[in-house]
C-alpha cells in the first residue's frame, strides 16, 4: 500500500474534487440503500405492529414465546450440524483431489465438482425435492431392491433440509479447502519425511493444522450462509419445524407484521455477529 | 497400503460426484419426461415440457425481466465498484481504509436481511414494488463484489502506465478511458459476469421487492406450489444451462488473464 500512497502523493494535479468524484457515487449508493435501510429496520424493530410510541415488545416477544425460541434453537441445530457434516465430507474430497488427481486434470476436476454450485437456490432445493419425494428416485430404488417395504419419509423432514444445505456447502468447502492445500508448500511435507514422519503422521501434525485456519474460514462462511438461508428449509423441510428465515417471512407474508419482522432479523444478525466475535481470533481474512 | 488409499480414494471422491450431480441429472432427466409426473419410471425423451415452457408467457417474460434485471444492475454494480476502487487505489484520501470497509460491509450481511431493510425503508418512504427496486437491492450486494475483485487487481505496473500517459499529457478523463478500463478490462469482466451471475439467480431480495412483474426465481417459486410438476423441471434445466454458459464466460475471461 506504500507504493499506491507515494504515487498518490506525486499527483498534485488530481487536485481534491476527482478522487472524491469517483467514490462519492459508490459511497453514496452504500448509505441510502444498504445503511439507511438497516437503520430504518432498527427503528422499525422498535415500534408496535399497531402504532403507537417506542417499545421493545417485539424484542420482549422474541425471549418470551417459546416457538420464536425454538425456532432459533433449530436455526442453530440444523447449522451446526450442516456445518459439521459439510466439513466431514469435503475435507478428504478436496484431499484427494489436490494430491490424488494427477495435475493436469485438477482444474476439470474441480470446475465438474462445483458445477451444481451455480444452480439457482430454488431449482436446487426443488431438485432435491424431486430425489427425496415419497415415490421419487431414492424411495423407487430402496424399496425396488427391498430394502424398506414402505417408502421412507424423506421429503418434509430436517433430514430434507440438512441435505439440501450439505449438498451445496460441500460444494463451496471443497473449493476452500482445495485451495487452501494446494497453497501449502511442498518443502513443509518433505521436512516432516526426512524428519522421519510417515503420511498419517505428516498430515495429523502438519497437513491439518496448516489448512485449520482456511478450514475455520470456510466453516465460519457455511454458517452464516447456512443461518440465513430461507429457501432450503422452506422448500425441503416444510413447515414441521419453523427456522428463523422461515420465522421472519412468515411475519411479513402472512400478517404484515414488519416490526416483528424486523426485530427478528436483528436478532439473528446479532448471533452471526457474535459467532464471528467468538473465531475472530481464527479468522484472518486477508485483505487486499 | 499406498494402493488402498488409491482405491479408497477413487470410491470416495466417486461417491462425492455422485452425491453432487444427483439431484442435477435427476432434474434434467426428467424434464425431458413424457408424462406428467417427474418421478420414475422415465418415460420420455420429450420435449413437450419445454414446449410448455416457452408458450407460457408468464415465465417467458419473468426470463427476459431476470436478464434485463441482472444485466442492468449489473452493469452499475460494476460502474459504480470500478470507479471507486480506481479512486481508492489511485488517490490518498482520508479514511480510506474506514470508507472501503463500508462499501464492503454489505458482503457480510445475508440477502435476507438487505432485502428486509429495504423493504421497510421502500414501504416507509410509499415507493411501489417493482423489477426498479429489486434491481437496487442487486446493485447493493453486487457492488461490494466488484469494488473487491477490481480493486485487489489495481497492481503497480498499471499504476506506471497511468503515470506514463499522464507525463505525456493526457488529461485525467482519457487516461481512465485509454488506458485504465482497456487494462483493467478481464477484472471489469470478471466483475461483471460474476454480478449477472448471482443477480440471475437471486431470489429472496426479489421475492420481497416485485409484486405483479418479477423475476425468474420468483416465478418458478411460484410454480412450486402445483407440486413436483415436469414443467418446472424444464425451465429449471434451462435456468441452469444460462448460470453454467455465464460460469463458462468467467472462466475463459479469467483464463485469458492468466495468460496475459
Amino acid at each position: 500500500m506504500n507504493s499506491v500512497g507515494n504515487i498518490g502523493r506525486a499527483l498534485p494535479r488530481a487536485g481534491r474534487a476527482l478522487p472524491w468524484a469517483l467514490v462519492t457515487p459508490a459511497l453514496g449508493w452504500t448509505l441510502l440503500f444498504f445503511v439507511l435501510p438497516f437503520t430504518a429496520m432498527g427503528l422499525s424493530s422498535l415500534t408496535a405492529h399497531d402504532g403507537g410510541g417506542f417499545t421493545a415488545s417485539n424484542y420482549s416477544e422474541f425471549f418470551t414465546n417459546p416457538s420464536y425460541w425454538q425456532a432459533m434453537v433449530n436455526s442453530l441445530e440444523v447449522t451446526a450440524i450442516v456445518t459439521v457434516v459439510s466439513v466431514l465430507l469435503a475435507y478428504p474430497f478436496a484431499w484427494i483431489l489436490a494430491e490424488q488427481v494427477p495435475e493436469r486434470w485438477q482444474r476439470l476436476a474441480l470446475m465438474l465438482a462445483v458445477l451444481p454450485f451455480w444452480t439457482s437456490y430454488v431449482v436446487r432445493s426443488y431438485s432435491w425435492l424431486l430425489v427425496l419425494a415419497q415415490n421419487g428416485v431414492i424411495n423407487r430404488a430402496l424399496t425396488g431392491i427391498g430394502v424398506v417395504a414402505e417408502p421412507l419419509q424423506l421429503a418434509n423432514t430436517r433430514f430434507a433440509t440438512v441435505t439440501g444445505f450439505v449438498h451445496f456447502f460441500v460444494m463451496l468447502l471443497t473449493l476452500t479447502i482445495f485451495a487452501n492445500l494446494k497453497q501449502l508448500s511442498p518443502s513443509y511435507r518433505k521436512a516432516a519425511a526426512d524428519l522421519g514422519a510417515g503420511p498419517v503422521r505428516t498430515f495429523l501434525h502438519v497437513v491439518l493444522p496448516l489448512t485449520l485456519p482456511g478450514i475455520m474460514v470456510g466453516a465460519f462462511l457455511t454458517f452464516v450462509l447456512c443461518i440465513g438461508d430461507y429457501i432450503t428449509p422452506q422448500i425441503l423441510g416444510g413447515n414441521n419445524e419453523l427456522l428463523m428465515p422461515q420465522l421472519v417471512m412468515m411475519q411479513i407474508g402472512r400478517r404484515g407484521d414488519f416490526p416483528l419482522a424486523s426485530a427478528l432479523s436483528i436478532i439473528l444478525m446479532a448471533v452471526v455477529t457474535i459467532a464471528y466475535l467468538a473465531c475472530a481470533r481464527w479468522l484472518k481474512i486477508e485483505r487486499a | 497400503m499406498r494402493r488402498i488409499v488409491r482405491i479408497a480414494s477413487w470410491l470416495y471422491a466417486l461417491a462425492v460426484y455422485g452425491f453432487i450431480f444427483l439431484p442435477v441429472v435427476v432434474l434434467v432427466l426428467f424434464s425431458l419426461q413424457a408424462t406428467s409426473f417427474p418421478i420414475p419410471p422415465f418415460t420420455g425423451p420429450s420435449l413437450r415440457w419445454y414446449d410448455a415452457v416457452l408458450s407460457d408467457t408468464r415465465l417467458t417474460s419473468a426470463l427476459l425481466n431476470s436478464l434485463l434485471v441482472a444485466s442492468i444492475s449489473s452493469l452499475a454494480a460494476v460502474a459504480l465498484g470500478f470507479l471507486s476502487a480506481w479512486g481508492f487505489a489511485r488517490f490518498v484520501l482520508p479514511g480510506s481504509g474506514l470508507l472501503r470497509g463500508l462499501i464492503t460491509l454489505p458482503l457480510t450481511v445475508s440477502y435476507l436481511i438487505i432485502g428486509m431493510g429495504l423493504l421497510v425503508l421502500f414501504n416507509w418512504a410509499g415507493v411501489p414494488k417493482s423489477l426498479l427496486a429489486a434491481g437496487i437491492g442487486h446493485v447493493v450486494i453486487n457492488l461490494p463484489l466488484c469494488f473487491a475483485i477490481i480493486y485487489s487487481q489495481m497492481g503497480d505496473h498499471q499504476i506506471n502506465i497511468e503515470r506514463a500517459a499522464r507525463d505525456l499529457g493526457a488529461p485525467e478523463w482519457k487516461v481512465l478511458l485509454l488506458i485504465t478500463v482497456p487494462v483493467m478490462a478481464p477484472a471489469i469482466f470478471a466483475g461483471f459476469f460474476l454480478s449477472m451471475t448471482f443477480s440471475w439467480d437471486e431470489f429472496v431480495i426479489s421475492f420481497l421487492l416485485t409484486r405483479f412483474d418479477t423475476t425468474l426465481p420468483v416465478e418458478i417459486w411460484n410454480l412450486l406450489r402445483s407440486g413436483l410438476n415436469p414443467k418446472t423441471n424444464a425451465v429449471g434445466s434451462l435456468v441452469f444451462a444460462v448460470s453454467i454458459v455465464l460460469v463458462v464466460l468467467f472462466e475463459l475471461t479469467l483464463l485469458r488473464r492468466r495468460k496475459a
